[in-house]
């Protein structure tokens, strides 16, 4: 039951992102629409998480911390924009370090999360 | 036409990956099942970077470039060598980075915004100024609780007087900046007065980070490291309101409610408020009821010979390991000994008091990599029933969390905590180095019982002694 009720929520979320659209699109009457859809997308994905992250045991609580560290450090994705996009150089710049900083993230939290999943294993069958 | 492919690529990518956030996630709810759901969650990721490098706002890639190969060679170091001891210290740098990424974002588009015509409107500038705000306050914050646990700033509470009021100030300060921006900003640029404020702003979120967890003692580590994990992800979230962008509103969010369900959870295992953790100061004034409860009490010390003696022939242990086996990297120790026990026959347990370590769940981890299989390991409300079938329960190096005055005593600042009922055991073996008091600075009555042997020492030689007499018996 609870599995289906995070599906569920899981799936809602989805459609919340899909029906959010391109930023481009937003920009002209739409704003305001698309700005409260962007507050159900958080609301929703917010619950989502709630829901899901209650239920990891206390067990795996500092890997949980390390990949949602990890997760997290998708604001690479505005980083990246902000070091390619046609700006001032010095912004370039900032977006660089960001993107440097972000990366360190991404690369190092999923590595160090998968070492110590790897670490956690069951009594063996006795021989 | 093809940007239009493009751009719906992107969005096909983004939804991908946010599916595969939630289900990797949702992976971490069992331990058979967690590496699979990251190696996912770690494809999510991967879609998200190649989706958004085919932006069309892109121009140039130079500086992209030269951001991920730094950012790799920095990051996969440090993912593969830190050792699990330092695991938190690693926990909260990443916090740092992590802020640090989203609050460049933040001021970045601050500055772009202020050159649109119109402005940014009421909505974007309230996200850029709270992702700036919590981002830059996370940095600071993140780097002190980072010096902390690696040593190079004291772990005991730092305060001075007046420091409530100036942190006040600041505090008041740096909001009062934030919603002036929103009420003045949101139209566009009013000349320089808004670049003013701006920076200002920052400048104090920077300060409050650190005010906010000098005086913050060692022991409260857990719920700081989950809050500023909380921060971190509103600060991305914020992010994603920012730019219109809502992988990054649902990435944030996540990790926003990950990191306040943990500081929810260490706060109740520590049975204090919020406030009291991060305004309390813990520590320091208490010495004085400790001394006088030590008076006239007298502990037994044991040889590690007369310890093995009682942990060989015990049909049943508990173990229960703190911050001490952690200093003393003691648990190869800890896990040869408990295969030993099994082999001649009994049965070993380990519990785990949420707050034992400096992050949640960091015993687990340690624990996990001496090969301690994962079914040995029992949270509080597993195992508490457990101590009064138990013939021996070894504590190592853990103190306020087994302390039974949180039970008994009202007058002591731990009273109402939960703790471990160590005390119900048969006989309990304090491993321990001295008769120094927890990080509460509260003496610990299970210390003074009748059936409590202290084992003096460090944890990891004395546990060696006693796997070599156990091996001799």
């Amino acid at each position: 039951m609870t599995a289906l009720l995070t599906a569920l929520g899981a799936a809602t979320a989805l459609i919340a992102v899909t029906s959010g659209g391109t930023p481009t699109a937003a920009a002209s009457t739409t704003l305001v629409d698309a700005q409260i859809v962007e507050v159900y997308v958080f609301l929703l994905a917010a619950f989502t998480g709630f829901q899901i992250i209650t239920k990891v045991p206390p067990l795996l609580h500092t890997p949980l911390m390390a990949a949602t560290n990890a997760i997290s450090a998708i604001s690479l994705v505005a980083s990246i924009v902000i070091a390619g996009a046609e700006r001032p150089l010095f912004i370039n710049i900032m977006g660089m370090v960001a993107v440097a900083a972000a990366t360190i993230n991404v690369v190092g939290g999923f590595v160090i999360t998968d070492r110590m999943l790897k670490m956690f294993k069951k009594t063996e069958a006795p021989k | 036409m093809d940007q239009q492919i493009g751009a719906l690529f992107v969005q096909i990518a983004y939804i991908g990956a946010s599916a595969a956030f939630i289900l990797g996630l949702r992976g971490l709810t069992k331990p058979d099942t967690a590496r699979r759901g990251m190696q996912l969650a770690a494809f999510g990721m991967l879609l998200a970077i190649i989706g958004t490098l085919l932006n069309h706002e892109i121009v140039s890639y130079e500086f992209i470039i030269i951001g991920l190969v730094v950012g790799t060679a920095v990051g996969l170091p440090m993912g593969l060598l830190v050792p699990m001891t330092a695991m938190p210290q690693r926990i909260a740098i990443s916090h740092m980075f992590g802020a640090l990424a989203v609050t460049l974002v933040g001021i970045a588009e601050f500055l772009h915004t202020r050159d649109y015509a119109g402005g940014p409107g009421v909505i974007k500038m309230t996200a850029i100024g709270f992702e700036t705000l919590f981002g830059a306050l996370t940095i600071t914050g993140s780097f002190m609780a980072f010096g902390k646990l690696q040593g190079f700033i004291s772990g005991q509470p730092i305060t001075f007087p007046g420091q409530k009021l100036i942190n006040a100030a600041v505090f008041f300060g740096a909001v009062g900046l934030y919603i002036a921006l929103i009420f003045t900003q949101s139209g566009g640029s009013t000349g320089d007065s808004g670049l003013i404020m701006f920076v200002v702003m920052t400048v104090l979120a920077l300060i409050i980070g650190v005010t906010l967890v000098l005086p913050i003692g060692g022991a409260d580590m857990p719920v700081v490291v989950s809050l500023l994990n909380s921060y971190a992800g509103l600060a991305a979230s914020a992010t994603g309101f920012a730019i219109g962008n809502n992988i990054l509103i649902v990435a944030g969010a996540l990790d926003g409610a990950s990191g306040f369900i943990l500081s929810i959870l260490m706060s109740k295992a520590m049975n204090r408020s919020f406030a009291n953790v991060l305004f309390g100061a813990f520590g320091g004034e208490k010495a004085a009821v400790s001394a006088k409860s030590a008076e006239g009490l007298t502990t037994r010390s044991v040889s590690a010979e007369d310890a093995a003696m009682r942990i060989g022939y015990a049909r049943n242990v508990i173990i229960v390991p703190g911050y001490g086996m952690a200093v003393a990297q003691a648990q190869h120790a800890v896990r040869e000994l408990a295969e030993l026990i099994e082999k001649r026959g009994g049965r070993v347990r380990f519990a785990i008091h949420p707050v034992a370590g400096r992050m949640p769940g960091h015993m687990n981890v340690l624990l996990a990599e001496a090969n301690v299989p994962y079914d040995h390991l029992f949270d509080l409300d597993e195992i508490n029933e457990e101590f009064h079938a138990c013939d021996v329960a070894l504590v190592l190096g853990a103190n306020d969390v087994t302390n039974p005055a949180a039970k008994s005593d009202p007058g002591s600042p731990i009273y109402g905590m939960p703790i471990l009922n160590v005390q119900d055991a048969e006989q309990v073996i304090v491993v321990k180095r001295g008769m120094a008091t927890g990080f509460a600075g509260i003496e610990n009555e299970l210390f003074y019982l009748d059936k409590t042997s202290m084992l003096f020492g460090d944890a990891k030689s004395v546990l060696s002694q006693v796997v070599t007499e156990v091996k001799g018996l």
